[in-house]
């Protein structure tokens, strides 16, 4: 069967044309498609490698931001609960210091009602006492206006120093 | 699966006509040959023989020829195109010569003379074959030519695809155009065919993969092309590439490949000597296989589609009403396989560099792989 029987011519030339175009392609297709091939792969590793860690870092950066958020926060809880006090504080102080000082001026308001009371009174006491002996020297003069009502009244005093 | 059954039917169909056909076919090989070179039988010449016009397909041949014009009283015009003939023999030298010196095989030249398409040395002027004249035929034949245009038509395409990665295309872009179309069997010969064989030493052997994958897979689409010759259906061809991959898998052997062909391990004595020329043969067989598989999945696909055309002829000589009614048969078949077959030409080129990879990841005997096997 010349159908299963290799020529020779065929078989040279065949052997020929695969070296040749082996090396052919091995130099001036193969190497630089594998190498794009192989760079470009390189680089998409390399970008998905990236954003990977792109993606850490912001997870990292986020969380560290909640922190410092949560410790702002904290600080805010602090210094409002600083200043309430604070305010508390002052308060209190202030209605201690107007109730001191509202003590006072009512204790000097009442020294002052009680002097001026005393002064009052002593005024009253003072004009009581020259009304009575205007009035007492009036009834006198009424009374011890006649001779025998001046010896009557002598007597009536001696009378009673008599007894003594 | 009704559907299915459905589909059934046509390949029974097919697979038992060619059965049938290709029983028929040896058989009138066989007879072809009978009749003496120089008795032409007219009767014989005019019946059509679709074994002989089969084998003349898918035959290697030292001109293309493209039709023939039946002349009268037996004077056909072919219509061909001569191919240059190289001839070299020890006695007579070197000779280059066009093929159509021969006039078909009606005259000889330089004293040779075309036989069935094999050149025969004789005795200078007359037809006589000469016994004492040796000639090694390094003509340029169809098969040859067509091999070269396909492997330049290869050769323009990768490179052309290399120019583009050269100039930054398809390295940080997408690629674009043949190039996309040469990037995915690339990969798909590097991810799927060398990695997993090979491993970690997939590097090494990946030009000579790649090229092995798009050597056979050029030459079995354009061996497709309607008119053109069945080169990768060659048994040289094909002999070629097989020691090719004989080399490489002897080349990247080591101790370990070996001590597992002459003192396979594991076993008593008398069953290692048993293994022995089983191994050893086993070396030679692997790529002998390949050879063969490459080969006659090929010739099969063109002949199987020649046998549908021939069915034409078969029946136009028995009625014209059958041929004419059984040409649209005929055709749905042929064209059926033909797409068949443009599958083939992936599948092969694809079979021939895996399994080479798979006998040369054997070779390196990789450790994954040894493991794997006990």
């Amino acid at each position: 069967m010349s159908l299963l029987t290799p020529g020779l011519g065929f078989f040279f030339w065949t052997l020929i044309a695969f070296i040749v175009v082996f090396l052919l392609l091995k130099k001036f297709a193969w190497k630089p498609i594998l190498k794009s091939l192989n760079e470009r792969e390189k680089n998409i590793a390399d970008s998905i490698a990236s954003a990977e860690r792109v993606k850490a870092e912001m997870a990292q950066m986020q969380s560290e931001n909640e922190a410092l958020l949560a410790k702002a926060r904290e600080e805010r809880g602090q210094l409002l609960k600083e200043a309430r006090e604070m305010k508390d504080k002052m308060i209190a102080q202030a209605k201690d210091e107007a109730k001191a000082e509202a003590n006072k001026i009512i204790l000097d308001a009442q020294a002052a009602i009680n002097a001026q009371k005393m002064a009052a009174v002593i005024d009253v006491k003072n004009q009581v006492g020259k009304l009575v002996i205007e009035v007492a020297e009036k009834i006198l003069r009424k009374e011890l206006a006649g001779k025998e009502a001046q010896e009557a009244q002598i007597k009536g005093l001696v009378d009673e120093i008599k007894l003594n | 699966m009704r559907l299915g059954r459905l589909k059934c039917l046509p390949v029974l169909a097919f697979g038992l006509l060619s059965l049938f056909f290709s029983s028929t076919l040896f058989a009138q090989h066989g007879e072809g040959h009978e009749p003496a070179p120089g008795g032409h039988d007219v009767k014989e010449e005019a019946k059509f023989n679709p074994g002989k016009e089969m084998l003349d397909h898918v035959a290697d041949a030292h001109e293309f020829h493209f039709f023939t014009l039946k002349g009268e009283n037996g004077h056909d015009t072919h219509v061909t195109l001569p191919l240059p003939v190289i001839l070299y023999s020890p006695e007579r030298g070197l000779d280059v010569f066009m093929s159509s010196n021969f006039q078909h095989g009606h005259e000889s030249y330089k004293g040779y003379k075309l036989v069935d398409h094999h050149i025969i040395p004789v005795k200078e002027g007359t037809m006589e074959i000469d016994e004492n004249v040796k000639v090694y035929d390094f003509s340029l034949t169809k098969n040859v030519v067509q091999m070269f245009l396909a492997l330049i038509v290869l050769v323009l395409i990768l490179t052309s695809a290399a120019k583009k990665y050269i100039a930054g295309q398809g390295r940080t872009s997408a690629p674009k155009g043949m190039q996309n179309a040469v990037e995915s069997v690339v990969m798909f010969v590097r991810d799927d065919i060398a990695k997993p064989n090979l491993s970690h030493k997939y590097k090494k052997y990946l030009p000579y993969l790649l090229t092995l994958f798009f050597f056979i897979l050029i030459n079995n689409i354009f061996g497709l092309l309607p008119g053109s010759a069945n080169v990768t259906g060659n048994i040289a061809f094909t002999a070629v590439l097989g020691i090719i991959s004989l080399i490489a898998i002897l080349l990247s052997t080591n101790k370990h490949f070996w001590g597992h062909v002459f003192w396979f391990p594991g076993v008593p004595v008398p069953v290692k000597l048993m293994m022995l020329p089983v191994e050893l043969l086993g070396v030679f067989s692997k790529p002998f296989a390949l050879i063969v598989r490459l080969f006659a999945n090929m010739t099969a696909g063109h002949i199987i589609i020649l046998s549908f055309v021939s069915l034409i002829f078969i029946f136009t000589e028995m009625t014209k009403v059958a041929g004419i009614a059984f040409t649209p048969v005929s055709v749905a078949f042929a064209v059926f396989i033909y797409v068949i077959e443009i599958l083939v030409a992936f599948i092969q080129a694809f079979i021939f560099t895996n399994l080479t990879a798979v006998f040369i990841g054997q070779a390196i005997g990789d450790h994954h792989y040894e493991e794997a096997n006990h």
